[in-house]
């Protein structure tokens, strides 16, 4: 191992920031590509500025078939942030690293083109973006947004089209953005760990968790086993309500309205579970630093498990009628494609990444928490279509049914919550929590006082943008709402 | 065929009733808070302390519904049980001050003046605008379209473009970035018109009053004529409010705290 090797660690554990290998710019692009190139993708780059002026970027990689995390660390000093771009060989860097010159004025040389990312110069949005635009005779352009038809969040879709084809789609995000990161940093504990809770809205328990996690490996702090199991009872029902609403959602869009509604029923029905639990439809106020907030007792645990067993029978009644309807496959097979090689190339994650081959699930490769003792089957499909995306939340909505009925009747005895002392000076932690949407990433670190210094969020939906861009090319535009319903990604997410 | 006959014998009916049932909301279910002031020992500041929004004042002991998230912290943090969710649903109110709280009870939303009442009382048309939200209100609004909510059978009914409407309803901080988009928004539905804000964050900016990047809720870009809090409101909340305004729920005010 030579001295550039990045350190090595595991989800859900801190690391002294000294302990980082510090590398030269060339050196650092190019151990990251190695890396890359061999069996890691690119979990996240992160800056920080020093208080020398430099800015410290440090490169987060996911090693899953070992289950480890890596991390390195360039400087770039005050009058000279520039570094040799990994966009042009790791495409799976390019939002990280538009993000990096957007927040931090570096220059990454060689990147194809640094638009931004979330931030508008003129607070008119879509004037002062820098669209890739199509030429030629026939071609004609369609905007869409911010406001669209819809109960939905704001975001700008420009489709350049030759008659009803889509050549090209090009999403601009940004309107959603709050600052959640910064305020990471200057709450206190329990501010951080409400504002988590308000990065999206439908994954609440998911960025909750990986927050607390974070602080718990800062603080060194064990979680009790029992308010282990019951954040993972959270998660998994928040994946399940989720998924089922996103079944609804699809056979709504393709005018299955039977699906529609019962598949929002059940979704229903699970948010119902979740207030049961949590105390909230989504989860709210249950994830705090050292455990959870609220017990479940053998009476509730028994009526959730009736509850689960017949949302199971119920599940899968309504989804064989709709897997099983021909006009419904119809539409489903062979809309909006995405190639497992675009999928690994952006660095995909979560249901649409399992959907085109891409076999990555944090919760296998990366346990943490509960996940160390439970192992949830993961699916994986490979036609990379509308379809797969639908039929892998089918059944993850399924296995997760499994494992809630499993752990409702065997919760493990012992306290909900540990108490959480001052957190480590000087170290980082990182959590990676298998969110309904995918790896849900969270990095903190603190300063020589053992204040935070330092909070970066990566929502599943970061890496999975550029996806659904790739799934229209080609497609007819009128399949645009079905596809981006099958991916339905976050922009508060994005955004933050 | 057959299969969805079959399967459309066994759905149940889900739709739920007007005037709410009792234990139609499961014991957890976080409603209105009530206070009980006169509980709060000397100096006694934990729950101010503690809020995560800054929505306690004390004392007198006051708690602002428009920023509360409902994480119930003040109520672990409270030595005397001054502080309390109750399950009641019914929060929403026609201005901003009525949502901060003291012992007293709530003042409910009223009806629209007589003219907008006519106009909107049977069919009401409201174009949805996310200013910054975390999709978690806009969650909800979406859900009151389901069968288990119905608001179509109220004629209220979300439509797609701001010119079919008769108002707008508004969920996030109103970030930087949407303000101009919100504001063409609003300017797009012709008058009369009607604003509803929907959440912790429309109502005060909620987890991110403090971030330079949003405007503190909507009432700092348009006039607001119903105010709905929550982090997100449950949907029978947004429902009750929207009703209320309609003048199709006229059961008054909650009378004082007692017992309440």
């Amino acid at each position: 191992m030579d001295a550039g090797a990045p350190l090595e660690f595991l989800n859900g554990q801190s690391v002294g920031e000294d302990a980082i290998p510090l590398l030269p710019r060339q050196r650092f692009h190019d151990a990251v590509l190695r890396e890359c190139g061999a069996e890691s993708r690119l979990a996240a780059l992160v800056a920080r500025p020093l208080r020398s002026g430099a800015l410290r970027v440090h490169a987060l990689l996911a090693r899953d078939l070992p289950g480890l995390l890596a991390i390195l660390a360039m400087d770039l000093p005050p009058g000279d942030r520039s570094y040799p771009a990994l966009t042009p060989e790791l495409p799976e860097a390019q939002g990280f690293e538009r993000e990096l010159a957007e927040q931090h004025g570096v220059d990454p040389v060689g990147h194809p083109w640094l638009k931004p990312v979330r931030a508008f110069q003129d607070h008119h949005g879509a004037s002062a973006y820098p669209f890739f635009e199509v030429g030629g005779s026939g071609i004609h352009e369609v905007a869409v947004g911010p406001v669209h038809a819809g109960v939905i969040e704001p975001g700008h879709f420009r489709f350049q089209c030759d008659g009803e084809r889509v050549l090209h789609l090009e999403i601009q995000l940004g309107y959603q953005h709050r600052g959640a990161e910064a305020l990471l940093v200057r709450g206190d504990r329990l501010q951080r760990v409400v504002t988590a809770e308000s990065i999206a809205g439908d994954s609440v328990v998911a960025h909750a968790l990986a927050h607390c996690e974070t602080v718990e490996a800062l603080a060194g702090v064990e979680v009790p086993l029992r308010g282990q199991a019951l954040r993972a009872l959270a998660l998994e029902l928040e994946r399940v309500a989720n998924h089922l609403g996103d079944l609804g959602a699809l056979a709504g869009d393709i005018g299955y309205l039977a699906g529609a509604a019962w598949f929002g029923r059940l979704r229903g029905d699970a948010l119902g579970m979740s207030l049961d639990l949590t105390g909230s439809r989504y989860g709210r106020g249950f994830c705090r630093p050292g455990g959870v907030t609220l017990d479940l007792d053998a009476e509730r645990a028994r009526g959730l498990a009736d509850r689960v067993a017949r949302l199971v029978r119920e599940l899968r009644e309504v989804s064989d009628l709709f897997f099983g309807s021909n006009p419904v496959l119809a539409r489903l097979e062979g809309a909006g494609t995405l190639t497992f090689e675009a999928a690994a190339g952006l660095g995909l994650v979560g249901p649409a990444a399992r959907a085109s081959g891409c076999d990555r699930d944090a919760r296998r490769d990366h346990p943490a928490g509960y996940y160390r003792f439970a192992l949830i089957p993961t699916v994986r499909l490979d036609s990379g279509d509308v379809y797969a995306r639908a039929m892998v939340r089918r059944l993850e909505a399924q296995r997760s049914l499994a494992f809630l009925a499993e752990t409702l009747t065997h919760l493990p005895p012992g306290e909900l919550r540990a108490p959480v002392p001052a957190l480590a000076p000087g170290a980082l932690a990182v959590a990676l929590v298998e969110g309904w949407r995918g790896e849900t990433l969270h990095l903190l670190a603190t300063g020589p006082a053992g204040e935070v210094a330092l909070g970066k969020v990566v929502d599943p939906s970061f890496h999975d943008w550029p996806g659904l861009a790739m799934a229209m090319r080609g497609e007819e535009i009128s399949n645009f709402p079905l596809c981006n319903k099958s991916f339905n990604l976050s922009y508060a997410g994005h955004d933050l | 065929m057959h299969n969805v006959l079959w399967l459309r014998l066994r759905q149940p009916t889900p739709t739920v009733d007007l005037p709410l049932a009792p234990g139609t909301l499961p014991d957890r279910f976080r409603g209105l808070p009530m206070l009980a002031p006169d509980r709060c020992p000397d100096g006694c500041r934990a729950c101010v302390d503690c809020c995560p929004t800054g929505a306690i004042t004390a004392p007198p002991l006051s708690l602002d519904l428009g920023r509360c998230v409902f994480c119930m912290e003040c109520v672990r943090a409270c030595p005397a049980e001054a502080i309390r969710f109750t399950g009641d649903h019914r929060m929403a109110t026609r201005t901003r001050d009525d949502l901060v709280r003291g012992g007293g009870g709530i003042a409910l939303a009223g009806a629209l003046d007589g003219r907008m009442r006519r106009l909107f009382g049977r069919s009401l048309r409201l174009r949805a605008v996310c200013a910054g939200s975390c999709n978690g209100c806009d969650a909800e609004l979406s859900a009151l379209g389901n069968v288990v909510f119905d608001l179509g059978r109220f004629g209220i009914q979300f439509v797609a473009s701001p010119r079919h409407a008769d108002g707008i309803v508004v969920t996030g901080p109103v970030t930087r970035n949407m303000e101009a988009a919100l504001l063409a928004t609003y300017e797009a539905v012709p008058a009369p018109k009607i604003v509803v804000a929907v959440g912790a964050c429309a109502l005060s900016g909620g987890p991110f009053r403090e971030s330079e990047e949003q405007r503190g809720g909507a009432a700092a870009a348009l006039p607001v004529d119903l105010f709905v809090p929550g982090c997100p409101p449950h949907p029978l909340t947004i429902l009750d409010g929207l009703l209320r305004l309609l003048g199709r729920i006229e059961d008054g005010s909650r009378p004082p705290a007692a017992g309440g």
